[in-house]
């Protein structure tokens, strides 16, 4: 099986957000940056499809500035075989972030299975799975939380409101985007941190894969800090005086009851 | 004025409260909204669509539409966009609306702004906003190119007017070619719980690890159930097992913006924070009296929540008496 997982590298949840000068985007000085914890999920699914079939790669791919090479590496010390870097500006959007990943994808001689994070917790848009997936013309499955697989087909538990499933039968080559609870993702050890050092990143231009300024089709601008929130009313007292009080502020102040 | 096309999404033969939102809002300020329906069946609810303001509601209708599919559901839609020409395509961040959207403006070629929590009309643009980096900032989106404009709102973000019974929408037949979809959506299985659901309820209930067992989950129930409210749960509560991980509300879990959110027995980790920053009025109820919770709660409570949850219990029944 030749199995590819595409994902993006994103500020660590802990990490204090600061505007740059103009408010036109963050001040990245300083920022640490992971790899997006739904895309773990991705990484561990592929390498435990990898596992039960001898003779699989897992090739991870992201797009991006040269830091997301970092990322590549995080998920190539948790078991991934070899990376493609696609370069592409900071200032890169959902699309042109995924027609750099199809193309990518698309220059591959066999793609059977395609793994991603349901979304990414920077832009938390949830956009790129499906355009990855429209762009090379595959089915896609989203915010997938179980997979059963066969030689040529996926059946795909996914997820949707109210605590629902939705099951889905989709046939190879699929994307797959990968829920929290799909499984449990595996820590990197020391060996395969070092081995992780020595495996193949190739790189590409976003020319190598026809990306050009023309294919971002959105951008962020005039960024807003969340405005300071005036400290709440405590309500004073003892349980249950108190809990009268707070129940007469949300019925008759806030008017939310 | 602009010409505004928003997809209704129903369950079951029931719309969802996210829906009209949509075409109340773009019926508000003045728009020509059309609305697209797809299922089976679903005709009849063009006319409950029709009471919150749009002017014309297209109604695609086949068995091959009965439950949803992303590859069908697209196929009729990017039809439709074509024929109609719309300055502005609009759905719920909904996990249909999430799963559906990229998929069109890929075909269309076209930006689309996810996860909208802001949304201004202004001639035949859209002006929006969005939480980026889990909340802790927002942007405002701008369109490169032509054509459409594409955007999915977050549900409880513009709220849901009064329907006026007397408005009637021009319903209109859309031929259906839903085409062959390579994938096949077999079944649905439901939830088992009666309650809402987190995402799309007004009033959100949650727990966090001080509940100290799944059982004792049993009165932040009670109390969801006196006010009609979901339930939901920190990243602790659930990694604890108190709760499964669709309750979670959090950045690896659900992102929620209802009215009135209450945080009993939560610190307000930045993951927590994350999931429920943008509800209306937080209420916090929390042993600890320096839990960051309490920075961005509207209303607090400092207490045992064993004592607190039961006794507000108590007292909203007394109000929902009333």
């Amino acid at each position: 099986m030749n199995i590819y997982v595409c994902i993006k590298q994103v500020p660590d949840t802990e990490t204090k957000i600061k505007l740059n000068a103009d408010s036109s985007g963050i001040d990245t000085a300083g920022i640490k940056w992971i790899l997006s914890p739904f895309d773990e999920f991705a990484v561990e699914e592929a390498l435990r499809v990898k596992e039960k079939n001898a003779g699989s790669t897992v090739t991870v791919i992201s797009a991006g500035p040269t830091r997301v090479v970092d990322s590549i590496r995080t998920a190539l010390a948790m078991g991934c075989d070899n990376g493609i870097h696609v370069e592409l500006p900071e200032s890169a959007d959902n699309a042109m972030a995924a027609k750099a990943l199809a193309g990518a994808l698309k220059k591959e001689a066999q793609v059977d299975l395609v793994f991603t994070g349901k979304e990414a917790i920077d832009d938390g848009a949830a956009q790129t799975s499906a355009l990855i997936a429209e762009g090379m013309g595959i089915p896609c499955v989203t915010v997938v939380l179980g997979i059963e697989y066969s030689a040529t087909a996926v059946k795909c538990k996914r997820e949707v409101e109210g605590g629902a499933f939705e099951m889905v039968e989709a046939p190879l080559p699929v994307l797959i985007a990968a829920q929290k609870g799909l499984n449990e993702p595996r820590y990197a050890s020391l060996p395969n941190i070092m081995k992780a050092k020595k495996k193949e990143v190739k790189s590409l231009k976003a020319a190598d894969v026809a990306v050009t300024d023309g294919d971002q089709k959105i951008r962020f601008k005039n960024f807003q800090l969340p405005p300071p929130k005036q400290s709440g009313k405590k309500v004073p007292g003892e349980i249950p005086a108190a809990a009268k009080e707070l129940v007469r502020l949300l019925h008759e102040e806030a008017k939310v009851v | 004025m602009a010409k505004v096309l928003i997809v209704a999404e129903q369950r079951d033969g029931k719309l969802k409260k996210s829906t009209f939102e949509l075409v109340g809002a773009a019926s508000a300020a003045g728009n020509e909204t059309h609305v697209a329906l797809l299922g089976d069946g679903v005709g009849a609810l063009a006319a409950e669509i029709g009471t919150y303001g749009a002017n014309k509601v297209h109604v695609a209708e086949s068995a091959s539409l009965k439950l949803y599919n992303g590859e069908t559901y697209a196929n009729v839609l990017t039809e439709l966009v074509k024929s109609l020409s719309p300055d502005v395509v609009l759905a719920s961040h909904t996990p249909t609306g999430r799963d559906l959207m990229p998929r069109i403006a890929r075909r269309l070629d076209v930006g689309l702004a996810s996860d909208c929590i802001s949304l201004v009309f202004e001639g035949t643009n859209i002006k929006v906003r969005r939480p980026v980096y889990s909340g802790k900032a927002t942007a405002e989106v701008e369109f490169l190119g032509a054509g459409p404009r594409l955007a999915t709102i977050r549900a409880n973000a513009l709220g849901v007017g009064k329907p006026d019974a007397s408005k009637k929408a021009e319903v209109a037949p859309f031929a259906v070619n839903a085409g062959e979809p390579k994938t096949k959506t077999t079944d649905v299985v439901q939830g088992a719980s009666a309650r809402p659901d987190v995402t799309e309820a007004a009033i959100v209930v949650s727990g966090g690890r001080a509940l100290k067992s799944a059982e004792n989950f049993k009165m932040i129930e009670d109390l969801a159930d006196v006010l009609g409210a979901a339930v939901g749960a920190s990243r602790a509560a659930v990694d604890a097992g108190y709760r499964p991980h669709r309750d979670q509300v959090g950045q690896t879990g659900k992102v929620v913006s209802p009215a009135l959110y209450i945080a009993c027995g939560i610190s307000g980790a930045i993951q927590h924070l994350a999931g429920m920053r943008s509800s209306k009025t937080i209420v916090a109820i929390n042993m600890d009296p320096e839990a960051p919770i309490y920075q961005i709660a509207d209303y607090g409570m400092i207490g045992d929540i064993f004592q607190a949850v039961p006794a507000l219990t108590e007292e909203f029944k007394k109000v929902k008496e009333h």
